[in-house]
């Protein structure tokens, strides 16, 4: 038998152990940035390595695998990311939410709910919320030490100054067990709500900034707001035009350059099932 | 007898072979305005910083009475303690207003900060008094939310004294707070000061080489050179009777207009 | 030692004081030796004496302003007497509240600050709410004639009168039972004069004492109830 020229999911056993001691730290502190040792991966920086090093560390043989970028299995991210493991560890995978054991996501959260046992894998470019107000990582790790966090309502406040309300779409700062403040990764603010209270395990992982953090199951988890200002989820207007679905996130598809345009579940997986059930409904 | 707001006791800090700070004591009691004057190398903004808490002595120690009454060493307060001192009941004006602003933040939020540090989450409620205080530091309400590298260093001084302000505290530390002003925009900067610190009943420690300034904040004064407190006082029966040989060469070379 | 008596607001004894002007190879410059005196509730006491003989120097060591080398300088504060002269700073500034006020020969002018602010300022000081000490400042400044479109302009540009007559009203706006006074009619015309001695005949009626240097002979006659000649304690060539 030829021996594979890669250790099961790449990453040798030490630098495994190595990464699975950080997540168990990070589990065991809600929210709190743990520093990891990230390895130089075979694609760059900016491409998933955070996500691709948690995977790799959790990987066992009888897993199965979903690989999704902004909801969707089939883009490149996605495609290439699944390729790996295919290739590295030879594990299932699979598009179907509830099938996998081990999703790991670029800037979504599947629509199909989460159950205990499965993992989802974030993956995160810059994990330090208080990063754009406070450039200093010294003054930063002090800040989240002594909790204070003044500074994260400050970005709030001026977003209601300026727009009339609280304009960030995107990486939504949220608080966990009542004691960090996390960066939940760019996910669209329409999925914090399903980070809070959620059976699975939710582990975060930043490559090139060096950071693991996680949210075990059956955390509270609050979007920051003002009193007068609450958190809203995002409404769209339209429905899907493919399943019809009013409660997933929409993206919007040029279809001409008349203007056309359509929207669609950004979760392919969830639209694809909605489609098959309707057909399903019709032939009966 | 009330035991004092701040007490400082042989504060003792060295660069190097530089003796910056060499067994200085005094005391502070509220609402009291102590000016700390000196030539440039005195010592002053060193000791100011030992006594704010921002550096650590060689030798002696801070204390200083928190709000229920305890009397703190400045060592045995944690970080935690000392930031939160901060927030609460200390002030610290910076002569170069970038130090003690966020320059990108606009002056709603500035001020509101520390409100929002304490735990003030209704919007409306810290933008009312962020603008109430905006006012009181006379710049005009629709300015609120401009941030402050649109304001003149008039303006940004007034901010910082805001900023610095809206939590009641009650003692101020201010480094230079005119330094680098315009003549005629420091005049009205340091009546609102001196207003400020007579309606607010404010403990003040302002570090200046400018007499004139200390002469109209202050009524205490301590002269420093070389790390030494040359003489102490009255801020006006120091300056009009100086009794020591450098306080006497000090007072004397002051132009007047 | 004398025991100061009930009456007596002020009470001043073998007061020394002496400049060292190091500066100058340690010249020393004798003012004023064994310098006594009283003043009691309700009365006004002068000061005389030819120019330099010291007068200006003893309401300045009375103030707090100057050191004395030696003495006392006992100050009635309630059913207690403080000594000035060995006081601590925090003791003199709260006697300068509460008790004793002072009004120089000059107008110290504090850049751009409103006339009515300078007065209204010292009135807060005295404990009045800021309504009410802008109706105080307000009624001096009425009183000794300044006119009113000038209430909200600083002094910088005002005349020498004007300037002191704002001094003075700065001066009156608390409620020192004892008043100091160097020279307060001397740039003022004889209107102006009038107005002065009015306010501190009522003030003086009402238990006020003053400790005052006047020049011109008129206000002496009218105010003064006792003159006290500096030449008697002074070192200086003046005298």
């Amino acid at each position: 038998m030829t021996p594979r020229p890669y250790n099961f999911a790449y990453l040798d056993e030490q630098t495994k152990r190595m990464i699975r001691r950080a997540i168990l730290k990070a589990i065991a502190i809600p929210g709190y940035q743990v520093p990891f040792a990230s390895r130089e991966m075979p694609m760059p920086y900016g491409w998933g390595t955070g996500g691709v090093q948690v995977t790799a560390a959790i990987l066992g043989p009888n897993d199965v695998l979903k690989v999704i970028d902004q909801g969707a299995d089939d883009t490149t991210n996605a495609v290439s990311i699944r390729a790996f493991f295919v290739k590295t560890a030879g594990v299932r995978t699979t598009t179907d939410t509830s099938e996998a054991t081990i999703i790991q996501t670029r800037h979504r959260v599947p629509e199909t709910p989460l159950r205990e046992g499965q993992i989802l894998v974030y993956q995160v470019p810059i994990p330090e919320p208080l990063r754009f107000l406070e450039p200093r990582e010294t003054e930063t790790r002090t800040m989240h030490a002594l909790s204070e966090y003044g500074v994260m309502h400050v970005k709030l406040y001026e977003d209601i100054s300026r727009h009339g309300h609280i304009a960030t779409t995107y990486a939504y700062p949220v608080r966990v067990a009542d004691r960090y403040i996390m960066d939940p990764s760019p996910i669209p603010k329409f999925d914090n709500p399903k980070l809070d209270d959620c059976p699975a395990l939710q582990l975060f992982g930043a490559g090139r900034e060096k950071r693991i953090y996680a949210i075990p199951p059956y955390t509270r988890v609050i979007p920051l707001d003002f009193e007068d200002h609450p958190f809203e989820r995002t409404k769209f207007d339209a429905a899907c035009a493919l399943c019809g679905a009013t409660d997933s996130y929409l993206d919007e598809v040029v279809t001409d350059d008349a203007g056309g345009r359509m929207f669609v579940c950004s979760d392919t997986d969830y639209c694809e099932k909605r489609q098959s059930d309707k057909r399903k409904d019709a032939a009966e | 007898m009330s035991a004092a707001l701040l007490a400082a006791e042989g504060l003792c800090k060295r660069y190097g072979a530089i003796q910056a700070c060499r067994d200085i004591s005094f005391e502070i009691e509220e609402g009291e305005a102590l000016a700390i004057v000196g030539e440039s190398g005195s010592g002053k903004t060193t000791l100011l910083h030992l006594i704010a808490g921002l550096m650590t002595p060689d030798a002696g120690e801070v204390r200083y009475r928190t709000r229920d009454g305890v009397i703190r060493n400045h060592s045995s307060l944690s970080e935690a303690e000392r930031r939160a001192l901060m927030r609460t009941d200390w002030g610290f004006v910076h002569q170069d207003a970038a130090r003690g602003l966020r320059f990108s933040v606009s002056a709603g939020g500035n001020i509101g900060e520390r409100l929002m540090a304490l735990g003030e989450r209704h919007y409306g409620r810290i933008r009312a008094s962020a603008a109430q205080w905006l006012e009181r530091v006379e710049i005009s309400a629709d300015r609120l939310d401009h941030a402050p590298w649109t304001y003149s260093g008039g303006m940004r001084q007034r901010l910082q004294i805001a900023r610095n302000l809206v939590t009641s505290p009650r003692l101020v530390f201010m480094d230079e707070p005119t330094g680098g002003l315009d003549v005629s925009v420091q005049a009205r900067l340091l009546d609102l000061i001196r207003g400020l610190i007579a309606e607010m009943g404010l403990a003040v420690v302002l570090v200046t080489h400018d007499l004139a300034v200390a002469r109209l904040l202050s009524n205490r004064i301590l002269v420093m050179k070389d790390g030494e407190v040359i003489e102490s006082g009255l801020t006006d029966r120091v300056l009009d009777d100086p009794e020591t040989p450098y306080t006497q060469l000090l007072v004397s070379s002051v132009l007047a207009v | 030692m004398t025991k100061p008596s009930t009456k007596d607001l002020l009470v001043v004894e073998g007061l020394d004081k002496a400049f060292t002007l190091h500066l100058h190879g340690g010249l020393r410059l004798p003012v004023v030796s064994q310098v006594q005196f009283t003043v009691a509730r309700g009365e006004c006491v002068v000061l005389d004496g030819p120019s330099g003989v010291g007068k200006s120097s003893i309401l300045k060591i009375v103030f707090g302003n100057y050191r004395p080398d030696a003495g006392r300088i006992l100050l009635a504060d309630g059913d207690r007497f403080l000594d000035i002269a060995g006081a601590s700073p925090r003791a003199v500034i709260s006697a300068r509240r509460r008790i004793m006020g002072y009004v120089s020969q000059f107008l110290r002018v504090i850049p751009r600050v409103p006339a009515i602010d300078i007065v209204a300022a010292a009135a807060r000081e005295g404990g009045l709410e800021p309504q009410a000490a802008r109706a105080r400042a307000a009624s001096l400044l009425t009183r000794l004639n300044l006119s009113e479109r000038l209430w909200r302009l600083p002094p910088a540009t005002f005349s020498g009168g004007e300037q002191q007559r704002v001094n003075i009203a700065r001066g009156f706006a608390g409620h020192h039972i004892l008043l100091i006074l160097d020279e307060p009619t001397a740039s003022l015309d004889a209107e102006n004069r009038d107005a002065v001695v009015e306010l501190i005949s009522e003030r003086q009626a009402s238990g006020t004492g003053f400790l005052a240097i006047f020049h011109d002979e008129d206000v002496r006659a009218r105010l003064a109830d006792r003159m006290i000649d500096v030449s008697a304690f002074s070192m200086s060539e003046a005298a």
